[in-house]
């Protein structure tokens, strides 16, 4: 099992060729209280980087993009009734979906999480 | 970048954890450490303490300030008593809205004017243009406003101000506090019991010292305060009141006594006053999404059940005490009954939505002491 990032705040937790995906500890702050998720439905195909769900905030809506290309197989239904879960444990239970991955190739340009740390003290 | 202004409690704010943001050309503490939900809620449940020294405060004083003033706004001014408030707007001559504010008169022609930070300088620039010779303006930049919002905030400023424990809703008084002189006023803009404190900038952060000291208090940034507002169904000025607005469109004819509706005589009247009889073309109304879940956030356009444009969001995100999504925008006269039926476009799929009214959360104010 494997833990990357993106630049753009989320984490990707690859064992095989699958992968589950949220937003990390520092964007649910940025964030702000969640009061809102809308999730990809399952059978989603989705190129990296396309916008494939949204985490609003009491202060803003904000996009979630695909960090790898695949099929979206399975969405965290618990987020609809309890989208505080995303504030109180980001990198577990407040996952947002879950997918095959078809490039695993793609995983290389990922940060590993000493480069995201320090991507995060930049932002600072 | 332009050059921000500070407030001259950003000091102050740093030490309370403020996280800052750009608002009206200043500087502006956005939220504090509970964060906007918790600011919010806590504002509803006890007191919020909000700088709000960004807002322009201008006196207006001179023989004929009074008569001069209701050319430029809708409300009756020659009626009020000493120490009362009145919330109105300057109107144009199109019956657009450069501006809401609160105008309390302080005496028999000297007014205090509280307007928008982001349009005090235009204001300004209008209010020098309309007021004859003889009637002076002046602008408080030299003071700090600091609102007491929240149901504990009567007992607990009492404490502090004993002025304040009798004090009802749009009324103003000018007192001392610790020697200095201070206007206490009962407003605000959260939909609860409050005040709203006008001081010398060399005495503000003694009073904020002293505010943060008193029980259940606690310091509320911009963020919170436009959800209590906008939960309350009140308007923000650039994003629900325009110049393309009228007061009639916005809903806001309450604040256009009987006297102003039959004689006219402000910027604008003629289209007001015909609003009035026949109708605007547009209301102001609540809207909410009948999944009860998705927010409608600013600039979302609303289409009737056939898929025609009719009207937009204009303020819009989740309210905290609501525990929901809550937004008001301007539809077309047709579709402005409460219930009727829309679509609203949230990332290009249509959601099913329903015309509501505005006040999300009731008011609270305080319009007499009897109980």
């Amino acid at each position: 099992m494997t833990v990357k990032y993106t630049r753009e705040h989320e984490w990707i937790r690859i064992e095989g060729d699958t992968a589950t995906v949220g937003i990390t500890f520092y964007a649910q702050e940025q964030l702000g209280d969640v009061v809102f998720v809308e999730l990809p439905e399952p059978d989603t195909a989705a190129d990296q980087g396309a916008e494939v769900a949204v985490v609003e905030s009491v202060k803003a809506a904000s996009d979630i993009y695909a960090p790898v290309t695949g099929t979206i197989f399975e969405s965290n239904a618990e987020l609809s009734d309890r989208p505080e879960l995303v504030n109180e444990d980001p990198e577990n239970d407040g996952w947002f979906f879950k997918m095959n991955l078809s490039d695993t190739s793609e995983l290389e340009d990922l940060l590993d999480e000493a480069d995201y740390q320090a991507f995060i003290q930049e932002e600072l | 970048m332009t050059d921000l202004h500070s407030l001259v409690l950003e000091s102050f704010h740093v030490e309370q954890d403020a996280k800052f943001g750009s608002f009206a050309g200043y500087r502006m503490p956005m939220q504090y450490s509970l964060g906007v939900k918790g600011e919010h809620i806590h504002t509803r449940d006890a007191v919020g303490l909000f700088d709000v020294s960004h807002m322009g405060q201008l006196l207006i004083e001179g023989t004929g300030a009074t008569k001069a003033l209701e050319q430029l706004v809708p409300a009756a001014l020659q009626e009020m008593i000493p120490g009362q408030i009145r919330y109105s707007q300057l109107t144009l001559n199109n019956g657009g809205i450069l501006d809401d504010l609160m105008l309390t008169r302080l005496d028999g022609e000297y007014w205090g004017l509280v307007v928008n930070g982001a349009c005090k300088y235009g204001d300004m620039d209008h209010l020098k243009k309309h007021l004859p010779a003889g009637v002076t303006m002046r602008y408080l930049d030299n003071y700090s406003l600091i609102a007491v919002q929240g149901p504990k905030a009567r007992r607990v400023l009492s404490e502090m101000i004993p002025e304040a424990e009798k004090l009802i809703f749009m009324r103003s008084t000018q007192t001392l506090w610790n020697g200095h002189d201070i206007t206490l006023s009962c407003c605000g803009y959260t939909g609860e019991d409050g005040y709203e404190i006008s001081i010398a900038k060399q005495f503000a952060r003694e009073l904020a010292e002293a505010l943060t000291q008193l029980k259940e208090t606690t310091w509320v940034g911009l963020g919170a305060r436009n959800s209590l507002r906008l939960e309350t169904g009140l308007c923000l000025y650039g994003n629900d009141l325009t110049t393309d607005t009228t007061p009639i469109e916005a809903d806001l004819s309450w604040s256009i006594q009987k006297r102003r509706r039959t004689d006219g005589g402000f910027l604008g009247a003629e289209i007001i006053l015909k609003q009035i009889k026949d109708g605007s073309s547009r209301k102001r109304v609540g809207i909410k999404p009948e999944d009860g879940r998705t927010p409608l956030r600013d600039h979302t356009i609303l289409k009737n059940i056939a898929g025609n444009v009719v009207g937009e969001i204009t303020s819009g995100g989740f309210g905290p005490t609501h525990n929901g999504p809550v937004a008001m925008g301007y539809v077309s006269q047709n579709l402005n009954a409460i219930g009727t039926e829309l679509l609203a476009e949230v990332r290009g799929k249509d959601l099913r939505c329903t015309v509501c009214d505005p006040i999300f959360v009731q008011h609270r104010y305080v319009r007499n002491l009897s109980h």
